[in-house]
């Protein structure tokens, strides 16, 4: 007799098929988040299998901060043509240029948080009543409690204290006219199970994931990528590394990992191996205090 | 994070014990000593700790993640934690103890199939153990382990350990729940957590670790009742697939596949199985808690709040329910109450026709003369929806049986619901 088993990755798989599902059916005018990273690429994957042979109910929205690595904006207009979907960007330079929010300056200037006001006025200009984003909840302390449907009110904020039930699969898809849902498919994979699931389905990436020698710099223990949106600060040189980055944003604060992990398999070692999250490894923008990613998903941020 | 067999299985569980139980101080055992904690968690866990002039490294800091919750020192929301071992995956709802917690200890245990329930070796069986394992057998969550800790301040007394044995085996014998087990531990220390205790060579049961890791789950779903809820029609808008239409969905129960005879609900049209499929390849059998997309042989009706299910082993269909909810806000449900019933994957109104009683958790006793439920209390009511709705009993089918009211003005999630049968 047969044994009806699902692995892990399989029950992951059948819930965030039934979560984008859900999504399609509860809110009219849904967007998915695309940014080129590996959670937002596993994303693109699981809405074809949600969808397909049909095209996806919704568009893709990337929010472009101008400082993306061009490995990245390459991968998402290659894979945007080979699934023959719609991609709209929204720039965060639009938004300096239309005095919506101002540049930071000096050598730790980034775009990272300005990139919540693109995200909103995007969400507005397109009327979009729910976002889909790869957000995990192992990530992040403030992402371990977020639910898998999120509430978004007028001004696009969170409100982590009063947040709805979340019960069984049966999943809240209802807002009021201006707010909007942010929707979590990956609410419950871990790094690992994105890395494993990209092997298992044998998902393209973009080369950055892989080790390849770079120019870097070091700074605040963290290995950046030399690019022409940072300043080096007086004791900080350019020297040639090993490397490979673990996630992928805004060049001027994703840090990369010493590796030479070229294949999968490498990198699943690695990752399996890992101490640190990666995020404590990899993003300065978690960095600023204990509480960072809760004050900007607060504000609207991913 | 060891490498983690491609095979394994997904275990989803809960915990729950009261503030001095040691509960996050197991949960971050567990995670340190699978090695899921990683070490900028720990860092930061150690530097709080120290600035806030703790003794020892205050492992529940690990778990607690918003702001409110470490000021205060409290966890107000269920938290969901990860760690894997190479034999399975987990999934952990760690529930707080006492804000809230029947609304969180309620949400928690919907997903779990497993529960672990903290019990203080010291105080042994209290109202609050009592509580968490009547609410882990009103949710049916079908495996139950009391872990019964901080064995190394009874001197690891196997004495200790009989007698709270004993009392809750006399509770829990009127509970309906399938599987219990008692173990030993000591999360501070780590005995018979992930490694055997030597201090307790009378106990020659399994270490919590690897009970979670080989607790048999595959039996807990309904393998029986063909139930499929539908969630999405697959019509693409193209030449090449003009007549393609593929009825998309979580398979609730039951086994389905390709010849098998179908029944629609509520139309009640009968039709064939003709192929199922996952995004283009063919499925042989699918069973909860696959997602796959169904093709049927008629052009019938069908969409999305539909039901596949057997012509001979039907739910029922019904506009007057019989319900145990858990209430959820401060606005207190009261007859006549008006609100938006989801269940499965239909959305319908709700009037509530009866409050049949209120249910005291700790004695089990129904007060008859509530009327009303307020914050955090559970009780037994009756609803009329406006369309009918197919069901079937919580206790036979936890997917077509489950249900949430939401407050049309807030749109807030009001209740959670498990349905009687008929």
């Amino acid at each position: 007799m047969r044994t009806y088993r699902r692995t892990h990755l399989q029950t992951l798989e059948d819930e965030s098929v039934h979560i984008f599902r859900e999504l399609a059916a509860e809110r009219e005018r849904p967007c998915l988040l695309f940014s080129g990273g590996k959670d937002s690429i596993v994303l693109l994957r699981l809405a074809e299998k949600a969808f397909r042979p049909a095209r996806f109910p919704f568009p893709l929205l990337h929010v472009d901060t101008g400082h993306n690595f061009p490995e990245t904006l390459e991968y998402r207009d290659r894979r945007v043509a080979e699934l023959g979907e719609r991609l709209i960007v929204a720039s965060v330079q639009d938004s300096i240029d239309k005095g919506r929010v101002t540049e930071e300056t000096g050598p730790r200037a980034s775009r990272n948080r300005l990139q919540t006001t693109t995200l909103l006025d995007a969400i507005e200009e397109h009327q979009f009543d729910a976002a889909i984003g790869g957000a995990r909840r192992d990530e992040e302390r403030a992402r371990a409690k977020e639910r898998i449907f999120s509430h978004r009110d007028e001004f696009g904020q969170w409100d982590p204290k009063n947040q709805r039930p979340e019960l069984w699969s049966l999943y809240n898809g209802r807002v009021k006219r201006g707010e909007h849902l942010r929707v979590f498919p990956l609410s419950n994979w871990t790094e690992l199970d994105v890395w494993e699931y990209i092997r298992h389905e044998e998902i393209p990436l973009p080369s950055i994931y892989f080790a390849h020698r770079r120019d870097v710099f070091e700074r605040d223990g963290m290995l950046y990528a030399a690019n022409p949106f940072v300043k080096l600060l007086p004791h900080e040189k350019i020297r040639k590394e090993e490397v490979r980055f673990r996630t992928i944003g805004d060049m001027s604060c994703t840090g990369a990992v010493k590796s030479s992990a070229k294949t999968l398999d490498e990198v699943i070692a690695e990752v399996a191996a890992a101490r640190v999250t990666e995020r404590g490894a990899t993003r300065a923008d978690d960095k600023f205090t204990e509480a960072a990613m809760e004050d900007r998903k607060r504000e609207g941020y991913f | 994070m060891s490498g983690l067999d491609e095979e394994a299985e997904l275990l989803r569980f809960s915990t729950a014990g009261s503030v001095d139980d040691g509960k996050s101080t197991l949960i971050g055992r567990l995670l340190y000593d699978t090695k899921t904690a990683f070490e900028d968690q720990l860092q930061h866990v150690e530097d709080v700790s120290r600035r806030r002039g703790d003794e020892r490294t205050n492992l529940a800091l690990l778990t607690d993640g918003l702001r409110a919750e470490r000021e205060q020192g409290i966890t107000i929301d269920v938290a969901y934690r990860y760690f894997a071992t190479k034999r399975r995956k987990f999934i952990i709802a760690d529930t707080p103890g006492h804000v809230q917690y029947t609304r969180n200890m309620v949400t928690g245990a919907s997903t779990a199939s497993l529960s672990i329930i903290l019990v203080d070796a010291r105080q042994g069986l209290v109202e609050q153990s009592r509580r968490h394992a009547f609410i882990a057998s009103l949710l049916r969550i079908p495996h139950l382990v009391f872990a019964v800790n901080k064995m190394d301040l009874v001197g690891w007394d196997e004495k200790v350990f009989r007698k709270i044995e004993d009392e809750f085996r006399d509770f829990a014998a009127r509970l309906d729940v399938q599987d219990i087990a008692f173990i030993p531990i000591s999360a501070l220390t780590g005995a018979n957590v992930v490694d055997r205790s030597a201090d307790m060579p009378w106990y020659h049961g399994p270490t919590l670790l690897y009970h979670l890791e080989t607790v048999h789950i595959s039996s807990d779903r309904n393998l029986i009742d063909v139930r499929f809820p539908v969630q999405w029609v697959i019509r693409p808008q193209s030449d090449e697939h003009h007549d393609y239409r593929g009825y998309a969905g979580q398979v609730a129960g039951g086994v389905l596949r390709a010849g098998d005879e179908v029944v629609a609900l509520p139309s009640g049209l009968a039709t064939t199985i003709t192929k199922i499929e996952q995004h283009g390849r063919p499925v042989d059998a699918a069973f909860a808690p696959m997602s796959v997309t169904v093709h049927l042989a008629d052009d019938v009706d069908i969409s999305r709040g539909d039901l596949l299910a057997r012509p001979n082993n039907q739910p029922s269909v019904g506009q007057d329910l019989d319900a145990m909810i858990c209430w959820m806000t401060d606005k207190p449900l009261s007859p006549k109450g008006r609100y938006a019933l989801k269940h499965t994957t239909r959305w319908t109104r709700a009037i509530v026709t009866d409050v049949l009683y209120r249910l005291d958790v700790n004695t089990g006793h129904r007060d008859e003369a509530a009327g009303k439920l307020g914050l955090n209390d559970l009780g037994r009511i009756r609803l009329r929806t406006t369309t009918p709705v197919i069901y079937d009993a919580y206790r036979r089918n936890r997917t077509t049986g489950s249900f949430i009211l939401v407050d049309e003005t807030t749109n807030n999630t009001v209740a959670a619901g498990m349905l009687l049968a008929e």
